[in-house]
């Protein structure tokens, strides 16, 4: 079998992507399968994100599968000084299957390059980060039943985040209205906008959250972060403007869900947890499942 | 001033020459040919008059001639480069560059937190627009403009 790695959502074909959603869905009905049994994969963290690990190892675990690895670059001296290509090659005889996460953008790409074993991107700087649209897709699909035709809102730092501008670009595929909501120095970046504009689907910006409640099936809501001001000032004026409370829900779609990549801070209001729309503990969830899918994919196991 | 121009360079016997290069960007096009490292005698001329590009410079190789691939390098910087193959005096061929569609190893990617620009990689690119240039970076994915385009 050729080595196929996932660096970047544009990596998958679509056929490919629903494969992999249709295996994740099996594993939600029946999560424990000895499919990687005698199989080791390594967990690469060259920066810490606890819930990204603590998903793949829980995926890797229920699939009867080994780990090896570290959790933080800084206390394993595997990486003092060491260059990233000396320890893909080191650590790419000792496993199956690489799960790297690095803050410089572009590493996941050369450590598949460089790696004879398929190599997992979980999140290289603010480049790309696959498994999490994956699992975004996958929540989608579940709860709305399809992925076509489907109205989404992405609320807050449409800018620099990196989630909302990979479930974009992958939504994409699938006929998808967009409404993006954000302060109008957060904003869609113009070449998202023309990636839109050149396979004809249609978008609306908006500054009013409230605006858009009624028209979405889902909403994504992503956090705005002060240090993305150029003046505090700004950032002061349009801080409460981006949270969503449960009086806001009011005009929304019954099969409307909301979306968001945790950890939140206070753009979601509790007082929306317990909303029957409130889906983002789930979402997590998912990710488990959509993971071992992803693993099973590559390593060419099916379930 | 056609007349001027003619003899701000003088002609060559037998090699090749490059013309239409923006003036800012003559360096840049010797060193992406190598032109810089080189025996052949080679005459230039910058910040000639040109209709088209407001100023323009000009490069004269003597005994040298270059493959396509080579010459395809530099539309990067010099998008309206025209070559003349010159034979005992003579034009003898006239090519235009074309921008290609990927670029290896030429181009520094201009995100500073890329991968290319922390450990010894190979930049690659994809050329995403010719005219002005746009190049995304095969690892970051990020574009690099032609502002902030750097030759290595
Ligand atoms: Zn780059």
């Amino acid at each position: 079998m050729k080595k196929r790695s996932l660096v970047s959502i544009d990596d998958l074909s679509t056929d490919e992507i629903i494969k992999i959603l249709d295996m994740a869905k099996k594993f939600e009905k029946e999560p424990t399968q000895n499919l990687l049994n005698g199989k080791v994969v390594s967990t690469l963290f060259f920066e810490p994100s606890t819930r990204t690990r603590l998903s793949f190892e829980s995926a890797v675990s229920r699939l009867g599968g080994k780990i090896i690895g570290f959790t933080d670059a800084s206390s394993s001296s595997v990486t003092k000084g060491e260059t990233l290509n000396d320890t893909i090659r080191t650590v790419n005889s000792y496993c199956d299957i690489i799960v790297m996460r690095h803050p410089i953008e572009g590493s996941a790409r050369y450590a598949s390059e460089v790696a004879d074993v398929p190599v997992i991107n979980a999140g290289d700087g603010a480049n790309q980060h696959p498994t999490q649209t994956l699992l975004d897709l996958y929540s989608i699909r579940k709860t709305q039943g399809t992925l076509d035709n489907l109205s989404v809102a992405m609320v807050g730092d449409l800018k620099y985040g990196r989630t909302v501008h990979s479930l974009m670009m992958a939504m994409a595929r699938w006929n998808t209205t967009f409404h993006f909501i954000s302060p109008e120095e957060l904003g869609m970046p113009p070449e998202y906008k023309l990636y839109l504009d050149n396979l004809d689907l249609t978008y609306y910006e908006h500054t009013d959250l409230n605006e858009v409640s009624g028209k979405a099936d889902i909403i994504y809501m992503t956090r705005v972060q002060k240090e993305r001001f150029s003046d505090p000032m700004e950032y002061e004026k349009v801080k409460n403007a981006y949270v969503l409370r449960r009086s806001m829900l009011g005009s929304c779609r019954e099969n409307m869900r909301i979306l968001h990549p945790l950890p939140r801070v206070n753009e979601i209001h509790y007082d929306v947890d317990s909303d029957p729309r409130a889906y983002y503990f789930e979402q997590a969830l998912n990710g488990v499942y959509t993971r071992q899918g992803i693993l099973c994919f590559l390593l060419g196991a099916s379930n | 001033m056609k007349k001027g121009k003619q003899l701000s360079v003088s002609a060559i016997r037998n090699g090749t020459v490059i013309d239409h290069i923006p003036s800012g960007n003559l360096f840049k096009v010797i060193l992406i040919l190598g032109l810089d490292r080189i025996d052949n005698q080679i005459t230039f001329g910058t910040n000639l008059e040109s209709d088209r590009l407001g100023s323009k410079a000009i490069i004269k190789i003597a005994d040298r001639f270059f493959e396509e691939e080579d010459i395809n390098r530099i539309a990067l910087v010099a998008p309206e480069a025209k070559l003349n193959i010159i034979r005992d005096y003579d034009v003898v061929e006239k090519h235009v560059v074309t921008v290609p569609k990927s670029i290896k190893a030429i181009a520094k990617c201009f995100n500073p937190k890329c991968i290319t620009n922390h450990e010894n990689v190979l930049t690659r690119f994809s050329v995403t627009n010719s005219s002005p240039v746009a190049l995304k970076c095969h690892y970051c994915e990020k574009i690099t403009d032609e502002e902030h385009l750097t030759i290595i």
